[in-house]
């Protein structure tokens, strides 16, 4: 008998895929693509850190750890946080490891979201949040922010998006897609309105290691802020480890300890060798993150100051490691150039509205690969839009 | 001799790039303009800090390119005045040697030799080498394989293993 009943949730239903996956599909079976699509490191992680790992599978550590982590790795990051950043926190109550900063980031609205809670997502955003957010039972309230802008939020948008049901709002600086990272100043306007209207405020800062152009902030860092911060960071960009699946989350012990609960329940433990090779990745990694941080420093030079050559205008991305450039002069959408882009030239970029409306106009590149494919794009991008022109 | 920040960047770029990237291409990734790249360029040459634009070849692909490659471990007797200064020009400018360093431990200078074949070298080592007045011994080791050479990694997979497109 054909039943006419569906057995998924309702909301899972309703969820949109990501459009990046219609991307992935139509360039994984080419031959020859450069990739610019790519949300990882092209560095591999450093020997140091992949042997410690080895060595912690030979000498056995193949059990459970903690469920917030093994000690000595939150003893670790409490360190790096106050040495890199001003920020401390408790290895004991404050700080929770976990497989990636997206379990992070899942965890976090779990433990703080009640059906109907709305949270403020700032436009153009990780692919994440907004459904992470509706899975958690909240309504995401999305806020654009413009190129003209340099797609910084303004604190008066912010205002205009409060509402009494409001419980926190996502930030992500330096940002995925657009680059932008916001300064102390801005930092401190936004965390003017948290106090206000008595907001928590998730700061994404998987990217902190990556800040080009002046001091890099981290919001808990401002005055009277922690207690409304849950910080959410990871090895995966700086480190270069996307594959380890392992970030961590700071926060203020009775959110902390909510998280936690859930953790232990549905995840036991971030995987043990990857909290070994992030132990060590603290411990002597600094110098590799410096090395890379400098190379894609340079690449970033190089690539975005090409693509305004090339009339793809692009604002200076102050960390990350994409580019954001408009792509408005050509009179396509950004799914329609980044399809032709890849058929007719096998460049594979993402468009910018997969990252939500605000983000139409645009596409993501990412400028970590070599340099030598780098100019390898920029050649085949040159290419694309005399070809359009003259069409 | 002290560098200025810039003049550094220029040479971290051109140690980690291919040396033949267009003087344009280092301009946008100092944030300098093309024409006080050249200036910095020259400047280097001048200093002879930016000694050579260097390319790294695997001649062990190359049938009978292959060559081979020994490091010899040389003891001598300095010589007052000039020390060991005076040897170890009297070897350098054999064009056999790539390299000649001098060490502290067990033996005096390394010297590093190409030739065409173990026979060259080991002629090189008995006629040339050992034969001068302040080379009291020498030690020769023959390369095996390279496996990494001036931080380059032969030999070795370097495919993308990233996903094409990732959020």
């Amino acid at each position: 008998m054909k039943g006419t009943k569906s057995y998924l949730s309702k909301t899972v239903e309703e969820l949109k895929p990501s459009g990046i996956r219609r991307f992935f599909d139509l360039a994984a079976g080419m031959e020859g693509v450069i990739s610019l699509g790519v949300g990882e490191p092209d560095f591999i992680t450093p020997w140091s850190v992949r042997e410690a790992a080895i060595l912690s599978l030979e000498q056995g550590y193949t059990s459970y750890t903690a469920n917030a982590g093994l000690m000595e790795l939150r003893e670790e990051i409490a360190g790096y946080m106050q040495k890199s950043f001003g920020v401390s926190y408790s290895p004991q109550s404050e700080i929770t490891v976990t497989v990636g900063a997206s379990q992070a980031l899942d965890i976090s609205l779990r433990a703080i979201l009640d059906p109907g809670d709305e949270v403020i997502v700032v436009e153009p955003s990780f692919v994440s949040y907004v459904p992470l957010v509706t899975l958690a039972g909240g309504v995401p309230v999305q806020v654009q922010t413009l190129k003209e802008n340099g797609f910084k939020i303004l604190p008066e948008q912010l205002e205009n998006a409060i509402t009494r049901r409001t419980k926190a709002i996502i930030l992500c600086s330096p940002n995925n897609p657009t680059g932008t990272m916001l300064t102390g100043d801005e930092l401190n306007a936004i965390a003017q309105k948290a106090e206000k209207y008595d907001l928590l405020v998730l700061s994404d800062e998987i990217y902190a290691e990556l800040a080009y152009d002046g001091e890099y902030t981290s919001f808990a860092s401002i005055r009277e802020m922690k207690k409304r911060t849950i910080l959410i960071s990871g090895f995966s960009k700086g480190f270069a480890m996307t594959g380890w699946r392992l970030g961590f989350v700071c926060a203020p012990e009775e959110i902390s300890q909510a998280m936690l609960k859930i953790h232990q329940y549905a995840m036991m433990c971030a995987p043990t060798m990857a909290q070994f090779a992030a132990l060590e990745a603290l411990k002597t990694g600094k110098s590799d993150v410096e090395g890379m941080k400098k190379s894609y420093k340079r690449r970033r030079n190089y690539f975005v100051q090409s693509l305004n050559e090339l009339g793809l205008t692009c604002h200076m991305p102050g960390g990350a490691f994409y580019a954001f450039p408009s792509i408005k002069s050509t009179g396509l959408s950004s799914e329609e150039f980044a399809e032709k882009l890849l058929l007719e030239e096998k460049v594979a970029v993402v468009p910018g509205n997969i990252f939500g409306e605000s983000g139409e106009g645009h596409v993501r590149c990412s400028y970590a690969t070599s340099m030598e494919l780098l100019q390898e794009a920029i050649k085949r991008i040159n290419h694309f839009l005399k070809q359009n022109q003259k069409a | 001799m002290k560098l200025t920040e810039k003049q550094i960047e220029v040479l971290e770029i051109l140690e980690n790039n291919s040396a033949r990237i267009p003087v344009e291409d280092i301009a946008k990734m100092a944030e300098l303009s093309k024409a006080e790249t050249e200036s910095i360029l020259d400047k280097l040459e001048e200093m002879k800090v930016l000694v050579r634009y260097n390319s790294v070849i695997d001649w062990s692909k190359v049938d009978g390119h292959e060559g081979v490659t020994a490091m010899i471990d040389v003891k001598v007797a300095p010589k007052r005045g000039v020390g060991f200064d005076e040897v170890a020009q009297r070897i350098y400018r054999f064009k056999e040697v790539m390299s000649v360093y001098l060490m502290s431990g067990a033996y005096d200078l390394s010297v590093i030799i190409e030739g065409r074949s173990m026979n060259e070298v080991a002629r090189f080592v008995s006629e040339k080498l050992s034969t001068l007045d302040s080379v009291l011994s020498t030690t020769t080791h023959f390369i095996l394989k390279k496996y990494k050479h001036d931080g380059t990694i032969f030999e070795q997979n370097e495919d993308d293993k990233r996903i094409v497109v990732s959020p």
